[in-house]
């Protein structure tokens, strides 16, 4: 299909982009990758007036350290997150997550920022945001402000974003001493998860000391399934007593029934996939 | 001197078209631009059934670039009605079809209006403009409730939604299945639903219509150039000679563009209209909606059976969706199946009874295999639960059925006589490949130890039919058309070789495979042979490609025009060597004076001497050059063995296909490489049925699965590796041995791998898993299993 006629603009910086924004309101739409933005146009499931292009922005790309804190720009691809030597050594859960992304090209194409800023509840990265516990930053007319994870993605397809309002980067704590893992349930290989579960457990011994799970794809956004972080905190680090913990996976979760699965299955999967990835992060 | 051959024919050679159509630098139909072309859009029914109580075109018109606009009603007295060639019945309901919704719709996605542009973004645009008031209706979408009383009607004034019922039964010719089940000490009643499937050919559908002063060429993406022809002839009263269709490079078909259809019509009336060129491409979307879909059925199958394993008879009973009206040769479908529901196996008693129905869904109509794979898939997945039944291992129970080596040729239940066949040996072949037994005691070990992932093997024993046909046999069964197909062999002064073939490739490689069979024919350079096609201009006789037919009847064609060509080139060339034309044997390339093989011409010595035409023999006319057509007496009948071995994950209930072997006989093959090629795709559709593709409509009729989204085709990335190889027992029924393999994979991979699926669930009671097998169907049918 040919998409709807539209205005575009490639912005050379952030405050243009912004600016752009401000003057369009709620008719602009940000293109960052394209991947998730370009089949709905395509399709003529949305007409925006204008599209704002932040590919021009250098700011905007690449991850840098900054003191405790890993900073990924907002137009770094998935590619580039899963192959950086930073975030693999401080982030390892992002560089896995963004691996499983759609298909080569799809993860050179697809940025970090534009897949947190969809809020596809079945796209991987708001789950791996919340895992490691990201702040976004978002530019918007009156400077700049620092969202938590926890309060950025705030329904489906619905962010703290305002219309005139750019995520700029994301900030991520460097932590050492976990182990992650993810387990994506797929149908088809480039297909988004049916059900994933990302899990980042830090050990004491024989027991995990504390334990972070979060969830693709099991509710309006991702979601941190707390019931079971409490079970996992302190549990035996074997097979058994983790499988028994994650018999609460599906608590708080409030996942749809759809083509692919039902909503009842989704409550079975992510107690089994919940099982082998905190197993996995575990080291058991 | 010694003369070697250099035979190419089972050479492996590479596609001599792949650079082109892998580059795209081609001719794809949506490649072509005419000067003066019009691109036109084409509005669709958002409703699965409808009144259209107003329509109106004039906003539309008003829209930048806009040339023209039309509805159903504006074309209503010339449009006619679309074709179905194949009523299978005499008092079959056929409904008209006209491309054009009038006054109602039928499906979601029929067309109902048009808007023609100087450019495709401007005619998309404006069909936003059209305006179109439906009063939806309730729609028919459970193939049975469309046959209870009042269901609402798909064509209320046909009074009925059944369009046909077919019989076929040997109790006339002296046993009956109902004898068969009272006397049999098993029965394995079974009801099997084969889901509706896509084609999802590569390249979606296009069409160019270029109105010339009184005379019509079209460009289409189609598998039928020849059959489309006719039809724009006889269909648009144009004169039969004054329409060129010409199908240039098709990206793939598996029957999907086996179809006259309404967008071919509705694109040329635009451009009869306008009277300039006018291009119609569609989208994905518009082809998930429009383009024909397949299978869609439901089988009622009654196997029986005595204790030894010994299967008595089968009885079977379909219900075949037809969608909203009867395509091109849809109603054929379930009928080519007919004859594959006794498969490889001898039995005495065999009932068959399909009944087609409409429903508001696009029409069905062939889609790779058409038939045969839904008569394989049951009589496959009995066979399995005939083997559990008496336990007896699948492959045991199946060769206590199977026809013997030395039985052939054998007439079957169906009244088919098999030429050829050697099932011990493929099967032979495909259990060691697989490792059978090893794997058998792993599963063994996997079940004793309640390992959560199980093992299960599947198997498919499978022949068809291929070589579509005998015209006397489709004249029989009410199809339109006949079955022969038709090459020309010409031989130009240098010696290169043009070949004209009535088949219509698009992607099956028939220069490639063409050129080989000439070279060694003729004994000229594989690269000196260019092969034609496609093009009623300059091949103007033929049938097209469908039905695993261009081989195993054009092939032949091809051969018996070669072998005039070379006969002329005989006598001229014993005329050179001032010998008889018996004193001459043709070996290495060349015609040699037995005994004194130095005195030699070539074909191209000899089309040189034709074109000067100094001195030649007398009665020879100055032209090496010849046509053939052939129309089969028989169908050809390949088989094989298919052995698939899944790993399920109870937990999830997950299958991975952990090792999958294609042991296919198809007679002589021309191409190693290319038939491999050909098993590995029909083998990734196969799966694909029985493991992730279905198109879905909802409850409303409208169709759900209306991008690659939704309707998941496998990817390379989702197929497991296919250990494919061959045994190779000719055909005896015409002199190249082929038997055809375009449908094979296709028509054996779905019950090998739902076979094994069930086979690694049996001990938690599974007995069925619905099509496709996604991971939570199969969870539930664990669940169901009642088994712990």
């Amino acid at each position: 299909m040919i998409p709807v006629a539209f205005d575009y603009l490639r912005a050379s910086s952030v405050d243009e982009a912004v600016a752009a924004l401000a003057g369009a309101g709620e008719d602009a739409k940000i293109l960052a990758g394209g991947q998730s933005l370009l089949p709905v146009l395509r399709l003529r499931l949305s007409a925006p007036s204008l599209l704002v292009d932040l590919g021009g922005v250098p700011e905007l790309r690449g991850v840098r350290e900054e003191g405790d804190s890993l900073v990924i720009g907002a137009m770094t691809t998935h590619d580039e997150v899963s192959t950086s030597p930073l975030v693999r050594q401080f982030a390892p859960l992002l560089a896995t997550m963004a691996a499983t992304i759609g298909d080569r090209q799809v993860r050179h194409r697809g940025t970090l920022g534009g897949s947190l800023s969809h809020a596809d509840p079945a796209a991987d990265m708001p789950a791996a945001a919340a895992a490691v516990e990201a702040r976004y930053v978002l530019a918007g007319p009156n400077g700049r402000r620092v969202v938590p994870a926890s309060d950025f993605a705030v329904d489906l397809f619905t962010t703290a974003l305002g219309d005139d309002e750019v995520l700029v980067e994301v900030q991520v704590p460097k932590l050492e001493g976990w182990g992650s893992h993810y387990e994506k349930f797929h149908r088809m290989v480039q297909a988004w998860a049916i059900v994933g579960v990302a899990a980042m457990v830090r050990r004491d011994d024989g027991a995990i000391a504390s334990a972070r799970v979060t969830l693709t794809n099991m509710g309006p956004t991702a979601l941190r399934a707390t019931a079971l972080e409490q079970a996992l905190a302190g549990c035996a680090a074997d097979r058994a007593a983790i499988e028994q913990a994650c018999a609460v996976a599906a608590e708080g979760t409030s996942p749809r029934d759809d083509l692919t699965a039902s909503a009842e299955y989704r409550r079975h999967l992510v107690q089994v996939l919940a099982g082998r990835a905190v197993a996995a992060a575990a080291g058991v | 001197m010694t003369v070697t051959e250099d035979r190419q024919v089972g050479a492996g050679r590479l596609r001599k078209e792949d650079a082109r159509l892998i580059t795209g630098r081609t001719q794809w139909t949506d490649n072509i631009t005419l000067p003066g072309m019009l691109h036109m859009a084409i509005l669709r029914s958002p409703f699965a059934s409808a009144r259209i109580t107003s329509i109106d075109v004039s906003a539309a018109l008003d829209r930048p670039n806009v040339v023209a606009a039309f509805t159903g009603a504006d074309v209503a007295d010339v449009q006619g009605s679309l074709p179905c060639a194949w009523p299978v019945t005499e008092d079959i309901v056929h409904p008209d079809r006209p491309p054009l919704a009038v006054d109602a719709v039928r499906y979601h996605g029929e067309a109902v209006a048009v808007v023609v542009a100087r450019d495709r973004s401007s005619a998309m645009d404006a069909l936003e403009a059209i305006d179109v008031d439906y009063e939806p209706l309730t729609p028919v979408l459970d193939l049975e409730e469309a046959l209870a009383d009042g269901s609402p009607l798909v064509h209320p004034d046909k009074g009925t939604n059944k369009s046909y019922t077919w019989i076929f039964d040997s109790a006339a010719a002296g046993t009956g299945t109902d004898a068969a089940a009272a006397d049999a000490e098993v029965v394995i009643e079974r009801r099997y639903v084969q889901q509706r499937l896509i084609p999802a050919f590569m390249e979606p559908r296009s069409v160019i219509v270029d109105p010339g002063a009184g005379e019509y060429t079209i460009w289409s993406a189609t598998q039928i150039p020849h059959i489309l022809r006719v039809f724009y002839a006889l269909l648009t009263g144009t004169p039969e000679h004054k329409v060129r269709v010409i199908a240039p490079d098709v990206g793939g078909g598996f029957g999907g563009k086996l179809q006259v259809t309404p967008e071919e019509l509705i694109t040329f009336m635009a451009a009869r209209r306008i009277g300039r060129p006018v291009k119609y491409t569609e989208t994905r979307s518009d082809t998930m909606l429009s383009a024909h879909h397949g299978r869609d059925m439901i089988q009622d199958v009654r196997l029986t059976a005595r204790r030894d394993g010994t299967v008595t008879g089968i009885s079977v009973k379909l219900i075949a969706n037809m969608g909203a009206y009867l395509g091109l040769v849809g109603p054929g479908v379930p009928i080519l199946g007919a004859f594959m529901y006794n498969g490889i196996y001898k039995f005495p008693a065999y009932r068959f009874e399909c009944t087609g129905v409409f429903t508001n869904t696009v029409i069905t109509d062939a889609y790779r295999g058409a038939g045969r794979p839904e008569a394989t898939y049951a009589l496959e997945r009995a066979m399995d639960d005939l083997g559990v039944e008496l336990g007896l291992d699948p492959i045991e129970v199946r060769r206590r059925n199977w026809i013997k080596k030395e039985e052939f040729p054998f007439t079957t239940v169906a009244g088919l006589v098999y030429d050829s066949g050697d099932y011990d040996a493929a099967t032979a072949k495909a259990l060691a490949l697989l490792g059978y037994d090893k794997l058998r005691a792993e599963q063994a070990d996997r079940r004793a130890s309640g390992d959560p992932v199980q093992l299960g093997i599947g198997t498919s024993t499978y022949t068809e039919m291929c070589g579509l046909a005998p015209s006397r046999i489709l004249g029989a069964l009410r199809y339109a058309a006949g079955g022969w197909e038709t090459a020309a062999v010409r031989v130009l002064p240098t010696g290169k070789v043009e070949v004209v073939t009535g088949t219509s490739p698009h992607g099956q490689g028939h220069e490639t495979a063409w050129s080989q069979i000439v070279a060694d024919e003729l004994g000229v350079d594989f690269d000196d042979v260019e092969v034609l096609h496609g093009d009623t201009r300059s091949s103007y006789k033929g049938l097209d490609t469908y039905g695993s037919r261009s081989l195993a009847v054009g092939g032949i064609a091809l051969v018996e025009a070669c072998r005039k060509v070379r006969d002329k080139a005989r006598t001229v060339a014993a005329h050179m060597l001032e010998c008889s034309p018996d004193d001459l044997e043709f070996t290495g390339g060349a015609f040699r004076v037995r005994g004194t093989p130095d005195a030699a011409k070539t074909i191209a010595d000899a089309a040189f001497a034709v074109f000067a035409a100094h001195d030649l023999p007398d009665g020879i006319e100055a032209s090496l050059d010849a046509d053939a057509t052939f129309d089969p007496q028989t169908f050809s009948f390949p088989h094989g063995t298919h052995l698939c071995a899944v790993e399920v994950d109870t937990r999830t209930g997950r299958v991975d296909i952990r090792k999958y072997v294609a042991v296919d006989d198809v007679g002589k093959v021309i191409n190693p490489t290319i038939v491999e090629g050909q098993v590995h795709g029909g083998v990734a559709q196969g799966i694909a049925q029985a493991l992730h593709e279905e198109a879905v409509y909802d409850e409303s009729g409208t169709l759900v699965t209306g991008s690659f989204v939704d309707y998941t085709p496998p990817t390379a990335a989702d197929l497991p590796d296919i250990v494919a190889d061959r045994t190779e027992t000719p055909a005896t029924t015409h002199p190249l041995g082929v038997k055809g393999v375009g449908e094979a994979g296709a028509i054996a991979a779905t019950p090998a791998v739902v076979n094994a699926i069930v086979d690694a669930l049996r001990p938690f009671g599974v007995r069925d898993v619905p099509m496709p097998c996604t991971p939570e169907r199969v969870w539930r049918a664990i669940r169901a299993g009642g088994a712990s």
